[in-house]
C-alpha cells in the first residue's frame, strides 16, 4: 500500500432540508485497493459517493484526494482529478450508441478544438482516431464489441451496466466509484462483473470504491470494508475484521438491539 | 440488387469515421449534388426556383439550426425566427453601412450577430431546464421583433420597417436571377450542412447528445455543461441567422420584422418534428414537406374539390392537417421522416430478402 | 398617485384574466404532467362556440350547456387520441403534441365559426363605480368575483370530493396512483374537461372585454410567464402570478413606455419571468426537487 492514501474523507456531514443524510464520517482509501461501502438502504452510501465526486456538496468536512484537500468538490473538478463513477440507476446517454457512450468517457482527453473538428483540420482526425482506439480497447476489455453500434437504450439491463463501466473506464480513472454495479443481476452475471472489477484493479491499478448489498460478493472482492448505518460509520476494516465486529452485526444484520 | 455492401470492408477507424460508409451512398450523394448544382439551374423555371426550391433550401437550413439546439443538444426553443431576424437585419446593415462589402462576408456577419444574441438568451439555460427554457426563447422572440420594429436605425429608417436585399454580387457575378439566387442559396446551404454534419459526429456533437440525454451524468464525466450549452445556442443561432439573411436576400427580397414572428418559429419547429429530431437529412425532408404540402393542398382543392372547399377555408384546413400530422408523427414515428427513410434503406440493403 | 392606483387596479384586473387561463394550465400540468400549449386555443374554441350559438338565437344557458358539453367531448377525444398513445413519453414530446393540438383546435374553430370578430354581451354594465374615491368598472368587479367563485369551486372539488383526492394522488405519483386502482385515463379526461370549463369562463370574460376573435388564443402566451412566477403546480400561485404580471406590465407600459418606446407589454412579462427564474427557479410557490442519481 502507498504511503499516502488516495482518498481521505474527514468528518463529512450532509443534510437535505434539515434531514441528516451523513453524519461525521471519516475514512481513508489506499492506493490500488478495492473498498466496499455496505449498509442498509438509506444508510447514506450513495450520498457519500455523490459527495466524493461533487454531485452533492457536504455541509461540513474535508475531502482529501491524491494529496490535495477540498472543502467541496465540483463534478467537473472531480472528473479532471481522475474520479469516474457509475450510478445506481444507470445514467447512460440512452439515445447514443455504445461506442459514442464510451467515447464520451474520453472527453477530457480530447485535445482538438471544436473548430478543428468542424472543418476537419489540424489535429481533429488524428485525435478522433486516437480516442477511438482507446475506446475500442475498453470495449474489447469488457467484451461488448458486438453491441458497439447499438443504441444504448435498446440494450438489456445487465449490458447497460457493463457499458456504464466501460464509459467510466474510458477516462482512465485513478478512482472508480461504483454504485451497486451488480444490483438486479443473477449469480452468473455477478461473478462476471466481479471479474471485470478485479481485472480493472489488477490491469490498470485503479482504486475502486463500490457499494454492494451482496455480502458474499463484498467479502470475496474487497480489501477494505466500511459499514454505514443511519448516516454514521459503524465499522471499518478488512472483510474479516468487519465480519466479526459486534456493532456491524447489530447494525447491518439487524439482530436484537 | 444495386444497393449491395458485400465486398466492402471497413478496415480502419478512419474509414469508419466517414459520413457515407458505402460507396453506393457516396456516389448517390455526389450525383444528387451534381444534379442540383449543374442540371437544375438549366431545367428549372422561375416558379420552381422562387416558390419551391429557394424556400425549401432556406427552411432546411433554419431547421438544421434548430435541430442542432433541440434535436442534438436537447434545449427546446420557440425563438428560432428571432435569430433569423437578427441575421437578416445584421447582414442588411452590414451591406448598407459598409460601402462595397462582400455579400458572403455579410452573411457571415449576420450569422455571428445572431450567434451573439443566441448566447445571451441561452445564458439562462444554465440555471433553468425544460419548459422553463421556453420562457427565455420566447423572450428572445418578442424582444427582438420589438427592438427591430421600435428602432428605425435597424431598417435604415424605412417608414414601414422593411429592409430590401442589396444587389447579389459575388466577385462581379450577378446572382439576382431566380436561377442565380437558387445557386447562391444552394451553395451556402451545402457548405453549412457539411459544417453541421461534421460537428454532430465530432466530440462536440457527442457532448450535445450527452447533455440532452442526461446532463447530471454528463457533468460527472467531465463534460463542461456551460460551454456545451452555449456553443449549442451559438452555432444553432449562427445557422438560423444565415438562414434569416438568405430568407430576406434570396427568397423574399424585402422583409419586415413581423416576417419573423412566432408562427415562423413554430413552422421551423414543425420541420424538425416531421423531418426528424437529431438528424441532418431530416431537416431537408421536413422542409420539403412543409413547402410542398400547402402547394399540393391548394392544387388538389383547385382541381378536384373546386366548389367543395371554399378557398378561404384552405388555410384552416392546412392548419388542421399540420396539427394532425404533428401528433401523428409524435405518436407513430417520433424520429420523423428521416427514420422512415432509414428503414426504407435497410429494406433496400437486403432486398429481395425480407429479413 | 391616484393615476398610479388606477393603472395598478386596471393591471390587477387584467392579470386576473391571465390567472384564469393559467389555472387551466395548472390543472392539466398537475394531473398529467402535460404542459398544455392548447389551453389558449381551448379558450378561443369555447368562446367562439358559445358566441356563435348565441348569435344563432340559442338562449344563454342552453348555449352555455352545449358549449360545456362540447368541451367535455373535446376532452374525451384528446384523452383518447393524443394522451393515451403518448403515455410514458418525455414531457417535451407531450408539449409538442399540444402544439399540434392547438393548430387543430384553432383550425376547426375558425373553419366552423369563421374568423370575424364577434361581439359578446353578457348583460353586465361596464359603467364605472366609485369605490373609495376610485373609479372601478363594474364589469371588472364582476370578473374578479367570478374568478373568486371559480377558485373556490375548484378548491372544493379538489379537497372535498373523491375525484379531487384521486387527482391529487395522480399528481403526486402516477404509478402509485395506478397501483391503488385509480383510473388514470378517467382522471385525465375529467381534468381536461374541467380545464375546458375554466377555459370557457375565461373565454367569456375576455370575449366580453375584447370581442371574441382569434387573438384570444394568444393569451396562452401571457399565461406562460404567469406560471413561471407562480409555479406550475399551484392554483394560488397562478392567481398571484397573474396579478403580478398584469399589474407590472401595465405599470411598465405606462411608466417605462414613454422612455424606451411603446408596446413593451409583449415582452415585459417574459423578461420579468426570466428574472424570477434566475432568482427562484421553481417559482414562488413551487418546490425545488432534490436531484437523485
Amino acid at each position: 500500500m502507498g504511503a499516502t492514501p488516495l482518498l481521505e474523507l474527514q468528518r463529512i456531514s450532509l443534510s437535505f432540508k434539515g434531514v441528516k443524510a451523513i453524519t461525521d464520517i471519516s475514512f481513508t482509501v489506499e492506493q490500488g485497493e478495492i473498498c466496499a461501502l455496505i449498509g442498509p438502504n438509506g444508510a447514506g452510501k450513495s450520498s457519500l459517493l455523490n459527495v466524493i465526486n461533487g454531485v452533492y456538496q457536504p455541509d461540513q468536512g474535508l475531502i482529501g484526494f491524491n494529496g490535495q484537500r477540498y472543502q467541496k468538490m465540483q463534478s467537473h473538478q472531480a472528473a479532471v482529478q481522475g474520479i469516474a463513477r457509475t450510478f445506481q440507476n444507470i445514467a447512460l446517454f440512452k439515445g447514443m450508441s455504445v461506442l459514442d457512450n464510451v467515447l464520451t468517457g474520453r472527453n477530457l482527453k480530447v485535445k482538438s478544438s471544436w473548430i478543428e473538428q468542424a472543418f476537419h483540420i489540424g489535429r481533429a482526425l488524428a485525435d478522433e482516431i486516437k480516442q477511438r482506439q482507446k475506446a475500442e480497447e475498453i470495449i474489447d476489455f469488457l467484451r461488448i464489441n458486438q453491441w458497439r453500434n447499438s443504441i444504448v437504450g435498446t440494450l438489456p439491463y445487465g449490458l447497460q451496466k457493463r457499458v456504464e463501466l466501460a464509459r467510466a473506464l474510458a477516462s482512465e480513472p485513478r478512482l472508480l466509484l461504483l454504485d451497486e454495479p451488480m444490483a438486479g443481476m443473477n449469480r452468473e452475471e455477478k461473478s462476471e462483473m466481479s471479474a471485470f472489477i478485479l481485472d480493472t484493479q489488477r490491469e490498470f491499478g485503479t482504486t475502486v470504491v463500490l457499494i454492494e448489498h451482496d455480502i458474499g460478493v463484498v467479502m470475496g472482492l474487497s480489501d477494505h470494508v466500511v459499514v454505514l448505518d443511519y448516516g454514521k460509520k459503524v465499522g471499518d476494516g478488512t472483510p474479516d475484521e468487519v465480519r466479526k465486529s459486534p456493532e456491524v452485526i447489530a447494525a447491518y444484520l439487524g439482530t436484537t438491539h | 440488387m444495386i444497393y449491395r455492401e458485400s465486398g466492402q470492408f471497413i478496415t480502419s477507424y478512419q474509414a469508419d469515421h466517414r459520413i457515407f460508409k458505402l460507396y453506393q451512398q457516396r456516389w448517390a450523394f455526389y450525383a444528387l449534388l451534381g444534379f442540383a448544382f449543374v442540371i437544375v439551374p438549366f431545367i428549372g423555371n422561375d416558379y420552381w426556383f422562387s416558390a419551391i426550391l429557394i424556400p425549401f433550401l432556406v427552411l432546411s437550413l433554419a431547421g438544421l439550426g434548430l435541430n442542432l439546439l433541440t434535436g442534438y443538444a436537447g434545449q427546446i426553443s420557440l425563438g428560432s425566427a428571432a435569430f433569423m431576424a437578427v441575421g437578416a437585419f445584421a447582414a442588411y446593415n452590414f451591406q448598407v453601412r459598409i460601402e462595397g462589402s462582400p455579400l458572403l462576408v455579410g452573411f457571415v456577419f449576420g450569422g455571428v450577430a445572431a450567434a451573439i444574441v443566441g448566447v445571451i438568451f441561452g445564458l439562462p439555460s444554465l440555471r433553468i431546464k425544460g419548459f422553463y427554457l421556453l420562457v427565455s426563447t420566447l423572450a428572445a422572440q418578442f424582444f427582438v421583433t420589438w427592438v427591430l420594429t421600435q428602432f428605425g436605425w435597424f431598417s435604415n429608417y424605412n417608414a414601414s420597417g422593411v429592409i430590401s436585399a442589396p444587389s447579389l454580387l459575388i466577385l462581379g457575378h450577378d446572382f439576382s436571377s431566380p436561377a442565380g439566387r437558387y445557386l447562391l442559396t444552394l451553395g451556402v446551404v451545402t457548405v453549412l450542412a457539411f459544417f453541421a454534419r461534421n460537428i454532430v459526429r465530432s466530440e462536440l456533437g457527442r457532448h450535445w447528445m450527452a447533455v440532452r440525454d442526461m446532463d447530471t451524468a454528463a457533468a460527472v464525466i467531465g463534460i463542461p455543461i456551460l460551454k456545451t450549452k452555449l456553443l449549442a445556442f451559438a452555432i444553432s443561432s449562427f445557422l438560423l441567422g444565415i438562414a434569416g439573411a438568405l430568407w430576406a436576400f434570396t427568397y423574399l427580397g424585402t422583409v419586415e420584422p413581423h416576417g419573423f414572428d412566432l408562427s415562423r418559429s413554430f413552422q421551423i419547429l414543425f420541420i424538425i418534428i416531421i423531418g426528424g429530431m437529431g438528424s441532418i437529412l431530416g431537416n431537408f425532408l421536413g422542409a420539403a414537406f412543409i413547402v410542398l404540402l400547402p402547394i399540393l393542398l391548394s392544387n388538389l382543392s383547385a382541381n378536384f374539390l373546386a366548389g367543395v372547399v371554399d378557398p378561404g377555408q384552405l388555410e384552416n384546413l392546412q392548419k388542421i392537417i399540420f396539427g394532425a400530422l404533428i401528433i401523428f408523427f409524435l405518436i407513430k414515428e417520433p424520429n420523423g421522416l428521416a427514420r422512415l427513410w432509414q428503414l426504407f434503406r435497410e429494406r433496400a440493403r437486403i432486398w429481395p430478402l425480407r429479413f | 398617485m391616484e393615476f398610479f392606483l388606477e393603472v395598478l387596479t386596471g393591471g390587477l384586473l387584467a392579470g386576473l384574466m391571465y390567472s384564469l387561463v393559467a389555472i387551466g394550465f395548472v390543472l392539466i400540468y398537475k394531473a398529467s404532467g402535460v404542459f398544455n400549449f392548447a389551453q389558449g386555443s381551448m379558450v378561443l374554441f369555447s368562446a367562439l362556440t358559445f358566441v356563435s350559438l348565441l348569435e344563432r338565437g340559442v338562449p344563454f344557458w342552453v348555449s352555455f350547456a352545449v358549449t360545456l358539453l362540447t368541451m367535455i367531448a373535446l376532452a374525451w377525444a384528446i384523452e383518447r387520441v393524443v394522451l393515451r398513445p403518448l403515455v410514458n413519453r418525455p414531457p417535451i414530446t407531450l408539449f409538442m403534441a399540444t402544439l399540434g393540438l392547438s393548430y387543430i383546435i384553432e383550425g376547426v374553430a375558425q373553419a366552423m365559426w369563421g374568423a370575424q370578430v364577434h361581439g359578446l354581451e353578457l348583460g353586465i354594465s361596464d359603467a364605472p363605480l366609485e369605490i373609495g374615491g376610485m373609479l372601478l368598472s363594474q364589469f371588472d368587479l364582476f370578473s374578479a368575483a367570478t374568478a373568486g367563485i371559480l377558485v373556490l369551486f375548484l378548491s372544493l372539488l379538489f379537497n372535498k370530493t373523491r375525484i379531487g383526492i384521486s387527482l391529487r394522488a395522480v399528481a403526486d405519483d402516477q404509478l402509485a396512483a395506478l397501483a391503488v386502482g385509480i383510473k388514470l385515463q378517467r382522471i385525465w379526461m375529467i381534468v381536461w374537461a374541467v380545464a375546458g370549463f375554466v377555459g370557457l369562463v375565461a373565454g367569456l370574460l375576455w370575449g366580453a372585454r375584447l370581442g371574441v376573435q382569434f387573438s384570444l388564443s394568444l393569451v396562452v402566451l401571457k399565461a406562460l410567464p404567469v406560471l413561471i412566477i407562480g409555479g406550475f403546480t399551484s392554483i394560488g400561485g397562478a392567481i398571484v402570478g397573474g396579478l403580478i404580471i398584469g399589474a407590472s406590465e401595465k405599470l411598465a407600459e405606462v411608466y417605462l413606455g414613454p422612455i424606451i418606446g411603446g408596446g413593451i407589454e409583449n415582452w415585459f412579462p417574459y423578461v420579468l419571468a426570466l428574472l424570477f427564474l434566475l432568482v427562484r427557479p421553481a417559482g414562488i410557490f413551487g418546490e425545488r426537487a432534490i436531484e437523485r442519481v
